[in-house]
């Protein structure tokens, strides 16, 4: 095996192991045992990745291209670039921690259960690795089937409904990008992403960013989130809205700007409003939030929308920015989730008119959602700054008032975070809370307090993704020029 | 005296045997006692479609050049033999199935099921007006037949008399057709039509729209698909799932062969005439659909609405086009086959017509067939879990590569309105409870080679996704065959 089937490897062991899941037989505990093995296997093979990576080369790594469909000239084509690599790192990573909260918890038909999450993990590994624009839409709706079966089946009890909106939202935006791919794969003759020419048409590059900006969310297409971050399982929603929203950000980075860099340029300024409304109405929301899952849900919306200014400001500082906050707010996202199904499993409900009180006698619950909200709301030294940091300096180069605008969300993220921690852990105790609710098991704390020290690492050293994400540390020459 | 012609008995070997299996089958009703009479004609008719299905690849193999035979009846070419290879192995398919569905009259049926696919397989292969009309009529006189089987169940008579009549008019209309560019040119063989038209013939258009319609017809494409609900509905189900996958199959090769053979001169003409057949079939299988419970019905409807997806690439009129037709018939059969088979095992298990509400939590008792229904559901959506993905890729590009963005931007909206009663379907047999289900009683039938029919349509629609290329080069062989 060589190095570069690596990547190939990410992609098809977690498809296999669901794949053998299904067939055999297994136990619970053997398919549990099963899927965390794959998952950590993941973790390894992405950390083998890393250590070979060449950061200070440019061009794609670890790629495999085979021919898929000949005579359209559509191939399998798969590959790295140092941002994708922190994407790829970020899926595995999270994706360990959720299978492993659903094995702790102890899922209803593991079989059926952790073979759909490991599909899940091969779906988003591939979108962050394809570079064939076909290939990239078969990952990115191939994600969308195991998450309608997970959150249809072993979501809360509006989830009928949720998994509908949920696919209908996404589906219109990318079967409109379908049409997108076709057009723009027929025109110049490849669906390369690598090869392909940059496009100078308007009407393509909205298709795309339809499809990204109701993926990331952006206002105004969030018309899906509350409902399916309410009703999914915790540690899906944790993929969610930790790695899957990623995807849409990830687009507008590899292709809405690098594809069609005119375009874009044309309509930064509308991106960028709806960025800045996104930031700035999710944070509204998250504020007015009665539960603890809506909190963190919208609280993904504004940093979807901050990440949309990093991208769009078009500048270096705002590029970086981009790559490490997707990154640390993966990670902060998965560990709030990943607490807010611990508090659940307590109380029963996330309302915060029934919750609170909870840090007295659960000194590790109280730390860890101390930690991660602290870093959530960008204190300075923590990951979440950096990210934000970097994204408002890019910002301010190209306009000062998208940095107002940028630093008035983070403002508004520390209300509602501390909102969100004094309502869950001090206050009186709420009648949800039973006095002999646990403090976090130690099976949870494996589970996320590896993330939290991820995030620490991030914090004391985010130069590791911001300045290891681009070629020769160029991310706006890496961008324009395509990423060759 | 009339010369008889030299006859190539290779060139409809596939039709011989299958007509041979057919003949045997029949005596079975006579000859063989009633214990051993399903067994023997179930044995005989799948050794027969087996036997179809390697004289069709050799076939294939053998008729790189393709040229017509018995007196320029009959087409030994590569588009027969691969239309003919699918045929067959839908009808051994039909027969596994068949062999545990049908309680009565088996001998017959395996015998008429065996005539109208050897009437299938010649009806690909035809060359003129008098074999086409000859062979519809072989096909379809069986297929009424088998539709009315089970004349003391509910609906079966009277779906065989729906389908007689309104089939007759189809029928009738292809033959008025027929006269009518027999009239206009003197002639009956395709190849010949198209030398001595003029252009601009009135008689030859009108003779050319009843073609159109008689076509249509068959193939259950709006507004020619009052019958398909229905017919659907009351057939036997394994009757259903011939019908659904190898007619489509049969209908569309020829109509391609017999529109760009015969009337390349009109191609503006047809082309904008199947355009709008196929969005009035995709708008009205879609909407349809939405609001059936039946899942039989559904499924018809279904069926219209893929014959539009089908339409488009027809109606492109395009080398690329003729592919995708051929691409796309592949998955779609299989799925097509393998989802009214599942119905067909529900049905049986619960002596009831099968609804959505009846298929409550149908996945989790059928693990093997829910898995199945799944993939046919989200392959039929296009959602990349299947080679229906690659298929609608396929027919929007000959779309767009004929210039006729507008109809991807159709097709693709289409395909989003469709999400919604597919994902119904899965909904239905995952995520509702299945409590308030009543059972026939007793556990359910094992169906063993049902489950092999199945697997079998599951492998090639999953396998269709990986291995394009091989089989686009088989179609683009076989497409060479026709003049584009």
């Amino acid at each position: 095996m060589t190095a570069s089937s690596l990547t190939s490897v990410l992609i098809w062991l977690p498809v296999a192991a669901a794949i053998a899941i299904w067939i055999l037989p297994l136990s619970r505990y053997a398919t549990g045992s099963l899927a965390v093995l794959v998952s950590l296997a993941e973790v390894g093979i992405w950390i083998e990745q890393a250590a070979r990576f060449d950061f200070g080369g440019s061009g794609l790594q670890f790629s495999e291209k085979v021919p898929w469909i000949k005579d359209l000239h559509v191939s399998y084509h798969v590959g790295e670039y140092a941002f994708s690599l922190w994407l790829v790192g970020l899926t595995v990573v999270a994706m360990a921690a959720c299978v492993g909260y659903g094995f702790w918890v102890g899922r209803d038909r593991p079989r059926a259960y952790f073979g759909l999450m490991l599909m899940l993990t091969g779906a988003t590994v591939g979108v962050f690795v394809a570079q064939d624009l076909l290939l990239f839409y078969a990952f990115f709706e191939a994600m969308l089937i195991p998450l309608y079966v997970l959150i249809g089946v072993w979501g809360g009890a509006a989830r009928l409904g949720a998994t509908i909106k949920l696919l209908i939202y996404t589906m219109a935006g990318s079967l409109i990008m379908l049409a997108a791919i076709v057009v723009y794969g027929l025109k110049v003759g490849t669906f390369d992403l690598v090869t392909g020419p940059v496009s100078t048409s308007r009407w393509l590059f909205l298709a795309f960013m339809l499809a990204f900006a109701i993926k990331a969310p952006l206002f105004p297409f969030h018309g899906w989130l509350p409902d399916a971050y309410r009703e999914a399982p915790p540690e899906v929603t944790a993929v969610l809205s930790g790695v899957i929203a990623k995807a849409g950000t990830y687009g507008m980075l590899r292709i809405a700007l690098s594809t069609f860099p005119d375009p874009a340029s044309y309509y930064r300024t509308v991106v960028l409003a709806l960025g800045a409304a996104a930031l700035v109405y999710g944070s509204l929301l998250a504020f007015r939030a009665p539960d603890f899952r809506g909190v963190v849900a919208y609280s993904s919306m504004a940093q979807s929308g901050l990440i949309t200014i990093g991208l769009f400001s078009g500048t270096d500082l705002g590029f970086d920015g981009a790559v490490l906050q997707m990154v640390a707010h993966g990670l902060v996202s998965v560990s709030l989730f990943l607490v807010a199904g611990a508090v659940e499993r307590r109380t029963t409900t996330g309302e915060f008119a029934r919750l609170g009180g909870m840090a007295k006698g659960r000194p590790a619950l109280a730390t860890l959602l101390v930690t991660i909200g602290v870093i959530s709301l960008a204190v300075p030294g923590s990951a979440s700054f950096a990210g934000e940091f970097l994204i408002l300096a890019g910002a301010y180069q190209r306009a000062w008032w998208w940095a107002a605008i940028g630093a008035s969300g983070i403002v508004l993220a520390a209300m509602y975070m501390l909102r969100l921690i004094s309502a869950v852990l001090h206050e009186a105790r709420g009648p949800a809370v039973q006095e002999e609710a646990l403090d976090l098991r130690p099976g949870e704390l494996a589970l996320v307090v590896p993330l939290v020290a991820a995030l620490l690492v991030l914090s004391v050293w985010p130069a590791g993704i911001s300045h290891h994400s681009f070629a020769g540390d160029e991310p706006s020459t890496a961008v324009v020029e395509h990423f060759r | 005296m009339i010369a008889t012609p030299h006859v190539d008995w290779f060139s409809i070997s596939t039709v011989l045997v299958l007509l041979g299996a057919c003949g045997i089958a029949l005596l079975s009703a006579v000859l063989v006692p009633q214990p051993w009479r399903r067994p023997f004609a179930a044995t005989v008719a799948g050794l027969g479609s087996l036997g179809g299905l390697i004289t069709s690849v050799w076939l294939y193999v053998d008729s790189a050049s393709g040229h017509r035979v018995i007196g320029d009846a009959f087409y030994r070419d590569r588009w027969t033999a691969l239309a003919q290879a699918i045929l067959c192995a839908t009808t051994l398919a039909t027969v596994l199935v068949g062999a545990e569905q049908i309680r009565e009259h088996e001998a017959e049926f395996f015998a008429l099921l065996l005539a109208s696919a050897a009437g299938m397989t010649f009806f690909v292969g035809a060359a003129n007006l008098m074999t086409m009309f000859l062979s519809l009529e072989w096909f379809s006189i069986a297929l009424y037949i088998l539709c009315a089987i089970e004349y003391n169940q509910e609906g079966s008579l009277e779906a065989g008399l729906k389908y007689l009549v309104v089939g007759s008019f189809g029928s009738a209309a292809l033959l008025f057709g027929s006269a009518l560019v027999y009239g206009a040119t003197n002639r009956i063989g395709f190849a010949e039509i198209a030398s001595a038209a003029h252009p601009h013939d009135l008689l030859l258009v009108l003779g050319l729209a009843m073609i159109v319609a008689g076509l249509a017809f068959k193939s259950s494409a709006a507004p020619f698909h009052m019958w398909t609900p229905d017919v659907y509905e009351g057939a036997p189900t394994t009757v259903t799932a011939f019908m659904s996958s190898a007619t489509k199959v049969a209908a569309f090769a020829l109509m391609v062969r017999v529109l760009r053979t015969a009337f390349p001169q009109e191609t503006h003409l047809w082309s904008w005439a199947f355009a709008g057949i196929a969005v009035a079939s995709l708008v009205i299988g879609n909407f349809a659909a939405l609001v059936q419970r039946d899942v039989k019905r559904l499924l018809a409807y279904s069926s219209i609405s893929h014959a539009g997806f089908i339409l488009i690439g027809v109606a492109s009129g395009t080398a690329l086009g003729g592919r995708a037709v051929l691409f796309y018939l592949v998955p779609y059969s299989a799925m097509a086959f393998g989802s009214f088979a599942i119905v067909a095992a529900r049905e049986r298990e619960l002596g009831t017509a099968v609804t959505l509400d009846n298929l409550a939590g149908f996945g989790w008792e059928r693990p093997f067939l829910g898995v199945a229904l799944w993939f046919f559901m989200f392959g039929f959506a296009g959602l990349p879990l299947g080679g229906g993905f690659v298929g609608k890729f396929y027919v929007f590009a000959a779309a767009y590569d004929h210039g006729w963005t507008w109809l991807v931007i159709v097709g693709v909206l289409a395909t989003l309105v469709s999400l919604y009663y597919y994902l119904g379907v899965v909904r239905a047999i995952y995520m509702r409870p299945s409590a308030e289900l009543a059972v026939a009683g007793g556990s359910p039938p094992r169906d063993a080679l049902l489950h092999v029919a199945v697997g079998a349509a599951l492998v090639v629609s999953v396998g269709s996704l990986f291995a394009v290329s091989p089989l686009i080069t088989l179609a683009k062989h076989a497409a060479s065959a026709i003049p584009f």
